[in-house]
């Protein structure tokens, strides 16, 4: 399970290189159409809203074509691996959780949604017992609610535990 | 002396009981960021920058606030060392090339003699870096007080210039991470027209993409993404420092005075341009190699391997400030995120500066001497501390930065969409780190694209869009003209190196 299968390349560094490129190619020739619809010439009284950003889309798709060609004409050791299956799944373990994590905070409040999140990370990766988890979980929330809420004022998403508690 | 009289007006604002407990505070926020992975000195300042909008509302409080952040960034830049020395892990991206006779010293047991010789040598390349701003920058920003838009428009394009030219990363890639820096910038209310740009009709864009968002994912969740791949677990050396190892390296380091002065001088250079801190440590590492009579020996353990890599660090960490504050260039991502904070505070970073904000100039001055004094005391006796925060698991301490980041994203804007926009630069970030494309001019470009924008423009209005006003005096020919021989430097090199070997 380990060794041969964990090791194997989940991408190549070929091509996440041309993806890459070609995302930054596309972000480019979108800067350069939203360039020339607000109007990237010289008018009246100077130059125009886009005239600027044209000029960057223009030098980033410029820049991400030779990239591109690069991948291909000179560029070596493009064969290895760019991620490995173990590693691509270390990635996502964290950022799938990260993502949920940040859709939960607007649902239930950061604090509450910390919680869970420390809580499932100790749990999942580290397999500690419950006490430790929920102590230092709990703990990283109240001391968060101490600086932001209490001594610095800063209000941070809430949800409803904190509307149960009148914390808001 | 004008100079010496400001700067003891200085020392008076910033020896006030408050700012020496921020110093502290600081300094020791600074460590602990440095040590943890995923937390650095600019998105540890970028996260950290929301908690003083309220500080700098306060009469001196602007001076506070800076000498808090800078404090950090000190803090960070000692830090580094430590990861580097006692775990193989380089805590910042500047500290690599002190894991490579750092971490040796350590398994032989001189991890005390290498960690003196860390701290020791960064408080001395951040000292020649203060003195140096110190004297040196009234001179600019009394020169540059005589700058129009286009002689602005210079000094921007010959800091990205300069980013291209000096990059260890192909020059392609910085290119359009640098373009794409710039695109994000302009996204939002055009300030000059009030057309909107780039926003497709979104809400959340209208006021464009706040660059410590960026900092914080790129920098930070990135990070943690590039640290889980290498596995979970930490294998360090143990940490004992006590006053008699202190004294014997203290004893040994001035034998290493003249790799002192060059790292110094390579790492001010590499400050002042954009260069920054992590090229200035490892040119700083292959010179004092090259230079050293036990040139071979080095990488075995060598104390003079970890001295340079360090001097040059600090120093270039350090007089990166240097253009920021007289310029309001940034010479690195944190100095970036500083000029973020100097601007939201409603300071105006730039020549102006020194002549409205004496007390805050001076006071940040004064404060980066007290700063660096009290980082090597706190560091000297803490070490064992700070890599105790190491040895917590990693399945403990990701979560809590991600965490620290997430509230940190929030709080620039109050926004749900901020942290969002975390997590996708976060995955940028690691792709990016990964296929070789430089974070720092994407940074950089994010914070200074309004203005150069504002200087290209108001340059155009008076030339009538006529390219040439770039080169219609001396100064701005001279600025223009070494930014694009910076621009073409990779060019030009290999086109030496060929001519070499065909001469050879």
């Amino acid at each position: 399970m380990e060794g041969q299968q964990e090791g194997r390349a989940a991408f190549r560094q070929k091509s996440a290189e041309i993806v890459v490129a070609a995302l930054f190619f596309l972000a480019g020739a979108i800067v350069v159409y939203d360039s020339l619809r607000l109007g990237a010439k010289w008018a009246e009284d100077g130059p125009e809203a886009g005239y600027f950003p044209f000029i960057i889309g223009l030098i980033m798709c410029i820049a991400s074509a030779i990239n591109l060609v690069a991948v291909f004409a000179w560029a070596r050791d493009m064969g290895r691996a760019f991620v490995e299956v173990g590693q691509l799944k270390m990635v996502l373990a964290v950022l799938v959780p990260t993502s949920i994590y940040v859709g939960l905070i607007g649902w239930l409040g950061i604090y509450v949604a910390s919680i869970l999140f420390i809580a499932f990370f100790m749990r999942w990766l580290g397999k500690y017992a419950w006490w430790k988890l929920a102590a230092v979980s709990i703990g990283n929330s109240v001391f968060f609610f101490v600086i932001f809420e209490v001594w610095f004022k800063i209000p941070l998403p809430k949800g409803p535990l904190e509307a149960l508690l009148r914390l808001n | 002396m004008e100079e010496i009289q400001s700067l003891m007006h200085g020392f008076a604002i910033a020896l006030s009981m408050k700012n020496i407990v921020l110093m502290f505070a600081g300094v020791i926020l600074g460590v602990i960021i440095g040590v943890l992975p995923g937390l650095g000195g600019a998105n540890g300042v970028a996260i950290l920058l929301p908690l003083t909008f309220s500080m700098a509302q306060l009469p001196g409080g602007t001076t506070s606030a800076i000498i808090l952040l800078s404090c950090i960034y000190w803090g960070a830049l000692f830090g580094g060392a430590i990861t580097s020395i006692l775990f193989n892990i380089p805590g910042e991206p500047w500290s690599v090339a002190t894991t490579f006779d750092g971490y040796p010293l350590a398994q032989k047991g001189r991890a005390g003699a290498a960690l003196t010789a860390a701290f020791t040598s960064s408080f001395v390349g951040a000292l020649v870096a203060v003195i140096l701003i110190t004297f040196l920058s009234p001179v600019v920003a009394r020169f540059a007080l005589e700058f129009g838009p286009p002689e602005f428009f210079a000094v921007y394009l010959l800091t990205f210039c300069a980013f291209i030219g000096m990059s260890k990363e192909p020059p392609f890639k910085t290119l359009a991470t640098m373009m794409l820096g710039f695109a994000l910038a302009a996204v939002g209310t055009d300030p000059v027209t009030g057309a909107l740009r780039l926003t497709f009709g979104s809400t959340h864009l209208l006021t464009g993409f706040d660059f410590l968002i960026a900092v914080i994912g790129l920098f930070g969740i990135g990070e943690i993404l590039l640290t889980l791949e290498e596995g979970l677990a930490f294998k360090g050396a143990s940490a004992k420092l006590n006053m008699k190892v202190v004294v014997e390296t203290w004893k040994e380091l001035p034998k290493y005075w003249l790799t002192s002065i060059r790292s110094s001088v390579v790492g001010c250079f590499m400050g002042i341009v954009p260069g920054g801190a992590t090229p200035a440590s490892f040119m700083s590492y292959g010179v004092a190699r090259r230079f050293s009579k036990d040139g071979d020996k080095f990488g075995t353990g060598m104390v003079e391997g970890v001295v340079a890599p360090e001097t040059a660090a600090h120093a270039a960490g350090t007089s990166a400030l240097l253009p920021m504050l007289t310029l309001g260039v940034p010479g690195s991502p944190t100095a970036a995120v500083l000029l973020g904070g100097l601007l939201i505070w409603g300071l105006q970073p730039g020549p102006l500066l020194f002549v409205e904000q004496k007390d805050f100039v001076w006071g940040l001055i004064a404060s980066m001497y007290l700063g660096n004094i009290v980082g090597l005391i706190v560091v000297l006796t803490c070490v064992p501390l700070f890599a105790a925060i190491l040895r917590v698991p990693f399945s403990v301490i990701a979560p809590i930065i991600i965490v620290i980041c997430a509230i940190g994203a929030y709080t620039v804007h109050n926004s749900m969409f901020d942290v969002w926009m975390m997590v996708v630069f976060g995955v940028a970030g690691y792709v990016f780190k990964k296929l070789q494309y430089p974070l720092a001019p994407l940074v950089l470009a994010i914070v200074l694209g309004d203005r150069a924008e504002a200087a290209f423009r108001q340059a155009m209005l008076a030339s009538q869009g006529d390219m040439a006003i770039f080169f219609s005096n001396a100064l701005v020919g001279s600025l223009t003209g070494l930014a694009l021989f910076l621009l073409f430097w990779p060019l030009l090199s290999l086109a030496l190196a060929r001519l070499r070997r065909a001469f050879a």
